[in-house]
């Protein structure tokens, strides 16, 4: 399954690029993608895993660029 | 601007002008430390989330690189260099903003192609109500100046169409009663009431707008190197700076504040932003230019790829030609008995006035005049050959080769390319109709065109009989074709090509297919890059292909060649300046030729460059 989330407060286009570079390394993401431009973070994975996956992206994204909220 | 830029902006200003008047005064000792009141008004939330990033563990954060770097200088006596550095760098951070808010909302205006209500027509009177509560089958009805809410048939009223939001056609289109309209559109000039034919989220905006959403999703394989690049970029420039700081003076027994003030200069041009911005702002500024000459691209990634397209693969009904019927020539036989064109036309269209067939709707067309149904007795249709009808009290056969045989009547072929409907009065031949599809008159240009631009290879596919297909190929100038295929010989034939080409080649150059989608899917998305085309609402088309054209105009493809060329060429500007410059500062950063004030004014002077020239890519001129 592959879903795009709105993101707010991406502010620099550095931060989303630490964002996606470290989302793609969780487990279970098959792949991942953040634009700054559209602030949007576009994440693939099994669809029995997606919703724990997910946790982990939000979590780690968090740890990364703390100012920025993925709206799920 | 936005509250939050003007803020910065003035921020800016004051700090710089306080910064100026500091340095001009010249001060001495610790009055120079008053140069800490425009650094903090410029860098006051720098440093707060640079202190905030820490305590998250973030060390290679743009924020607290930047604040060790002014806060350095600051610890050395470079106080004027400490002050420019940060309004510098807030400086790029609101130029940075302000370009990527304004592309924001060009893609934003492309919105606006979103109808906000629609007046359905319920038990006689008018209900206002959102586009999503209007049911297919039910009737709309659209005033001028209005945006036209659902895909539908107009079943009264006429007007002219304003379609530049979804095709870039500043021209009108006229429509009148029957005709289809297009949801996204305007209505121009006349009051209309419209069927629907599909509920909102199956119309051709809903579906142009979802496409425009997932734009972001496709990168580019220069974006994705990007985003790569950047995550060693920082780690090996901020450890470069700590060796710089550290070991000469530490070994070799060097100057401490030299070689700090060295390492400081690293720290500065830490930050990839000028790459990481530029690049996705470029691709984003090309699939901008396009969409506003109706050509949606799926993704940055197809944009990339149609850059390297050197072989292009046609389909021909609906794509080279224009996909509908017209009656080219009449010719009566030339044996007895010997009718003129005018009655031979008039027997053919008479016969094949109740006939649903496109060929028919043609002939029907040509007559022109008006047809007296009541001429016409017992019609039978005898599927794959043609009719038999009684006109006039006399048996007619009007049809293809083989209902002439059936019918017992000498017939012959015609020198024209095209589809021959001939008609036999009984067994006696009276002649043929020649009806072609016409070739559209950008085509041959298109080819053309797309050779300048670098196709190496242009072919032809059809289903048509081999003479049609010599006589478009001729006329459009096309390479080679293949004609006679069945529709699933296409895909088979693409691939072919493609194996080809790649033998010849290797990977470099990409194949397109350009169709108009109705049949071509498995085509489209087996093509490097699938093109469709007259996609409004063509609901196969925008599924299956990568790249949108979204009228019938053929030479949108070379405009979309065009674009991504220069898309690319933008994008590599932007890389190479980018890291030139970044290298050249690193290199007379060490050396101790560049000091602060030079490496941030050309860092920042490097982010504004790249994002202007990526700017440059939302303009697409003809």
């Amino acid at each position: 399954m592959r879903k795009t989330f709105k993101v707010e407060d991406l502010d620099c286009a550095n931060c989303a690029a630490k964002v996606e570079n470290a989302v793609k390394k969780i487990e279970g993401v098959k792949d991942a993608s953040v634009s700054f431009i559209m602030q949007k973070l576009t994440v693939e994975a099994d669809d029995d895993v997606f919703d724990s996956v997910m946790k982990k992206v939000v979590k780690t994204a968090a740890k990364v660029e703390p100012d920025m909220t993925i709206i799920m | 601007m936005t509250k939050k830029q003007k803020k910065l902006f003035i921020r800016i200003i004051v700090s710089a002008v306080l910064a100026i008047i500091l340095a001009v005064l010249d001060l001495k000792g610790w009055y120079a430390l008053l140069f800490a009141v425009p650094y903090l008004i410029a860098g006051y939330d720098v440093l707060f989330g640079a202190f905030r990033n820490i305590l998250h563990g973030q060390v290679f954060d743009e924020k607290f690189l930047m604040a060790v770097a002014t806060l350095g200088a600051f610890g050395i006596g470079e106080y004027p260099e400490a002050c420019a550095v940060m309004i510098f760098y807030q400086t790029g951070e609101l130029f940075m903003n302000i370009a990527v808010g304004k592309s924001r909302k060009s893609i934003s205006s492309l919105m606006d192609i979103r109808p906000d209500t629609a007046v359905a027509v319920r038990d006689g009177s008018e209900v206002t109500l959102s586009p999503e509560e209007v049911e297919p089958g039910e009737t709309i009805v659209i005033r001028p100046g209005e945006r036209i809410p659902l895909d539908g048939i107009i079943i009264k009223g006429e007007t002219a169409v304003n379609t530049s939001a979804l095709t870039g056609e500043s021209l009108p289109s006229d429509k009148v009663c029957g005709d289809k309209v297009i949801s996204g559109t305007v209505n121009l000039t006349g009051v209309i009431y419209v069927r629907t034919t599909g509920t909102f989220g199956e119309s051709t905006v809903s579906r142009i707008l979802e496409l425009v959403e997932k734009t972001a999703e496709n990168k580019s394989r220069a974006e994705n190197f990007i985003t790569r690049f950047s995550r060693w970029y920082t780690p090996c420039v901020v450890i470069g700076a700590v060796l710089l700081a550290v070991i000469p003076p530490l070994f070799f027994g060097q100057d401490w504040s030299g070689w700090i003030k060295r390492g400081l200069i690293f720290l500065v041009v830490s930050c990839p932003c000028a790459l990481v911005v530029s690049v996705p702002l470029t691709f984003f500024g090309g699939i901008g230019g396009a969409s506003k000459k109706g050509i949606l691209v799926k993704g940055a990634n197809y944009l990339e790829a149609l850059e390297k397209a050197d072989t292009y693969v046609f389909d021909k009904t609906g794509t080279l030609t224009k996909g509908a019927f017209a009656v080219e020539a009449v010719h009566p036989g030339k044996g007895s008995p010997s009718v003129s064109e005018a009655e031979l036309l008039d027997i053919a269209a008479v016969a094949e006035s109740f006939s649903t067939h496109p060929l028919a709707d043609s002939i029907i067309e040509a007559h022109g005049g008006h047809l007296d149904k009541k001429r016409v007795g017992e019609v039978e249709e005898i599927a794959g050959m043609g009719i038999k009808a009684v006109v006039d009290g006399s048996v007619y056969y009007v049809g293809n080769g083989r209902l002439m045989d059936k019918a017992g009547a000498a017939w012959h072929e015609c020198h024209l390319p095209g589809t021959a409907i001939h008609v036999s009065r009984e067994n006696d031949y009276l002649g043929h109709i020649i009806i072609n599809d016409k070739i559209k008159p950008e085509a041959a240009k298109t080819i053309e065109r797309l050779r300048a631009l670098g196709a190496v290879k242009t072919v032809m596919l059809t289903g048509d009989n081999e003479k049609t297909a010599i006589s478009v190929a001729g006329k459009t100038g096309v390479d080679e074709y293949r004609a006679e295929l069945l529709p699933g010989d296409k895909v088979e034939q693409l691939e072919r090509i493609m194996a080809e080409r790649k033998k010849l080649r290797g990977d470099g150059g990409k194949v397109v297919f350009c169709g108009d989608g109705i049949n071509d899917a498995p085509v489209l998305v087996r093509a490097d890059v699938g093109v469709a085309m007259g996609a409004m609402g063509s609901d196969a088309a925008i599924e299956a292909a990568d790249i949108v054209l979204m009228d019938d105009d053929i030479s949108k493809l070379a405009d979309a060649v065009k674009i991504s060329k220069k898309t690319m060429r933008i994008v590599r500007e932007n890389v190479f300046i980018a890291l030139f410059v970044k290298a050249l500062i690193l290199v007379l950063g060490a050396f101790g030729v560049a000091g602060m004030w030079g490496a941030v004014f050309g860092d920042v002077g490097v982010l504004i460059i790249a994002v202007l020239n990526a700017m440059r890519a939302l303009i697409a001129k003809r």
